[in-house]
């Protein structure tokens, strides 16, 4: 009775362990903390934003104009008299899900590149990596931008063409996660068992190299909601009646001299998420012990 | 060290390729001809317009026939502005924008090289903490906010600065320069800081200070040099981070730059432009991470021996 007991706790340890122990470390940074509360709550917002919204998205009040913060219009009102808060609430929706749907393209193209080419290593490699050296060096944003221009703005293509361009750094980070746990006992004990490949990828490898790959990905989603505040300020991002952080700060930049609020509240909303998914990503890679993820 | 510089020439010849290739064919795929205006085009007309533009080969002549032109710099005609180059077009606007990005350069590596040695000498005091959250901030406003605030406070508020223009009036250059270059401060704060950090622990900074050298002295002489080289092979990606930057600062600010010109490019649907432009920048993005990356091998001293005894 007493050897199912012991297996039993060393089980229970070697399963939480190593997260509870992050999430311990985590929970003492304040600013990380801080980070994912004001994070949670900016996104249980936008989930619930067509509820709870104080107006209408579209409703205009062209005899009101924009008008300064009050207590019927919390943060005042745009030059059509479409409420600011209701605005920038439904703008929300859409520069996180840009952020965290572009951000998944990228972690879904980058992981499993990373883990073929870990994996296979040789040619195979070779070639994969040889691959990601070359898009690495072809100039990004030029490239969105001419995307954008190319296929016309339309949401679905910006997803994709942003989750295109992020996943090389996910991809290499995963590789070299996958190189050196390939040469580990278990991953031998996995392949002699004669597990297909990619079970031992799925079951593996890709569970052991999570540590970077989450820290890389909460500091991949700023980067990502930035580009889309950079096309959509240009004008090749989200498109009217859609609207975007991005875009409200456009239009607020654009009348900021006579209407300062219509600059400043979109840009605090843009601001204190980027502060926070920072913090986050900040405190997670000290939490977990991640060497060299991103600086 | 020639090798090394060779076979990264090499490398960037198929980026380049890549470029040109992918850019030359995805215009082609773009919706709609140049000249489908409302206008009606006598035939002929378009017959000639099109022979001009070499719309009347096949698409593989084209692509031959544009590499062609490229090999000895010719990009060819404007959409848009009929009898305007894009060489002329980017002629104009480039030196505009390599001012920008020059000055926005300087910004970032002296503003974010002196706070991340300044904040890596005395690490988790107050001279460290104030410095990165500062840097903190550079990296959480970005450039399309943190313009339209400068404007606002110093061009409208206080009135101490003119908000556009380039080189119009004294001191027009001052707020886009600051735009363009703080997050890149930013960035190089904490990239020198951590640089710095792993190299004053390292043995030889001990023997500096065994050998009682004054601390500066151990930090000028000593430890910058290798804690600078995370800075250095960052420049190649912040010059190229800089030159897309300059396309919403060259927005704000009303400047007539290559940025500019490319995002109107880009709403005129200017398709000999945008496909100038693109392999002019992207030329340029591929020397310049070749030169940061020869340098950055030149300023480690391992590498570089390593280069040497090859």
């Amino acid at each position: 009775m007493a050897t199912p007991k012991i297996n039993d706790v060393a089980q229970a340890e070697q399963g939480t362990s190593l997260w509870r122990d992050a999430w311990l470390r985590l929970r003492r940074n304040r600013l990380a903390v801080l980070g994912l509360t004001v994070l949670l709550l900016f996104i249980f917002i936008a989930a619930v934003t067509p509820w709870i919204a104080p107006y209408d998205y579209a409703q205009q009040d062209l005899e009101l104009g924009a008008a300064p913060p009050s207590a019927a219009h919390w943060l005042g009102t745009d030059i059509f008299g479409r409420d600011l808060l209701t605005q920038i609430m439904f703008g929300g929706r859409i520069s996180l899900a840009v952020g965290f749907i572009a951000t998944a393209v990228a972690l879904l193209i980058g992981v499993t590149w990373g883990a073929i080419a870990g994996y296979m290593g040789g040619r195979v490699d070779a070639v994969m990596m040889r691959l990601v050296d070359i898009i690495y060096a072809l100039p990004f944003m030029i490239f969105i931008v001419l995307l954008m221009v190319v296929f016309g703005r339309n949401m679905l293509l910006l997803f994709l063409a942003i989750g295109a361009v992020e996943w090389l750094t996910m991809a290499r980070i995963m590789r070299s996660q996958v190189q050196s746990l390939r040469q580990q006992e278990f991953v031998e004990a996995a392949i002699s068992l004669g597990l297909p490949t990619a079970a031992i990828i799925r079951r593996h490898l890709i569970p052991n190299a999570l540590g970077p790959i989450i820290v890389y990905t909460t500091l991949t989603i700023p980067s990502v909601m930035l580009l889309e505040a950079f096309l959509s300020f240009l004008g090749l991002g989200v498109q009217p009646p859609e609207t975007s952080w991005g875009l409200l700060i456009s239009y607020g930049a654009e009348s900021m001299e006579e209407y300062p609020w219509l600059l400043l509240f979109p840009g605090l909303a843009l601001t204190l998420t980027l502060f926070s998914l920072n913090f986050l990503g900040d405190g997670l890679r000290d939490a977990l012990d991640v060497r060299g993820a991103k600086d | 060290m020639w090798r090394f510089i060779g076979s990264r020439l090499l490398q960037a010849i198929p980026v380049l390729l890549v470029v040109i290739t992918v850019t030359f064919f995805l215009i082609r795929v773009a919706p709609g001809g140049p000249f489908d205006s409302e206008k009606a085009v006598v035939p002929e007309v378009k017959a000639a317009l099109e022979a001009q533009y070499r719309l009347n080969l096949t698409l593989f002549q084209q692509y031959t026939a544009y590499l062609g032109d490229l090999s000895h710099g010719d990009l060819g005609p404007s959409f848009k502005y009929p009898g305007r180059s894009v060489n002329e077009l980017i002629a104009a606007g480039f030196p505009v924008t390599a001012e920008l990005a020059l000055y926005a350069l300087l910004v970032a590596l002296v503003i974010g090289g002196i706070a991340g040695v300044v904040a890596s000498l005395k690490p988790n005091t107050a001279q460290d903490y104030i410095p990165m959250s500062v840097a903190m901030i550079g990296i959480c406003v970005p450039s399309l906010l943190l313009g339209p605030i400068l404007i606002l406070v110093f061009g409208v508020y206080l009135d101490w600065l003119p908000v556009s223009g380039w080189g119009d009036s004294p001191g027009d250059k001052v707020l886009p320069a600051i735009t363009l270059g703080a997050a890149y401060a930013a960035y190089i704060a904490r990239l020198s800081r951590a640089g710095m950090l792993e190299v004053m622990s390292q043995d030889y900074i001990r023997t500096a200070r065994a050998k009682g050298l004054p601390e500066w002295q151990v930090v000028s002489r000593h430890a910058l040099r290798g804690g600078m080289i995370p800075v250095v092979a960052f420049l190649g990606p912040a010059f190229a981070g800089l030159l897309s930057g300059s396309f919403v600062v060259e927005t704000i600010f009303q400047i007539p730059g290559l940025g500019r010109f490319y995002v109107q490019a880009a709403f005129n649907r200017d398709y000999t432009m945008i496909l100038g432009s693109t392999v002019f920048l992207a030329t340029l993005i591929v020397v310049f991470n070749l030169l940061s990356d020869i340098l950055a091998a030149w300023m480690n001293p391992r590498l570089r021996n390593q280069l040497r005894a090859q």
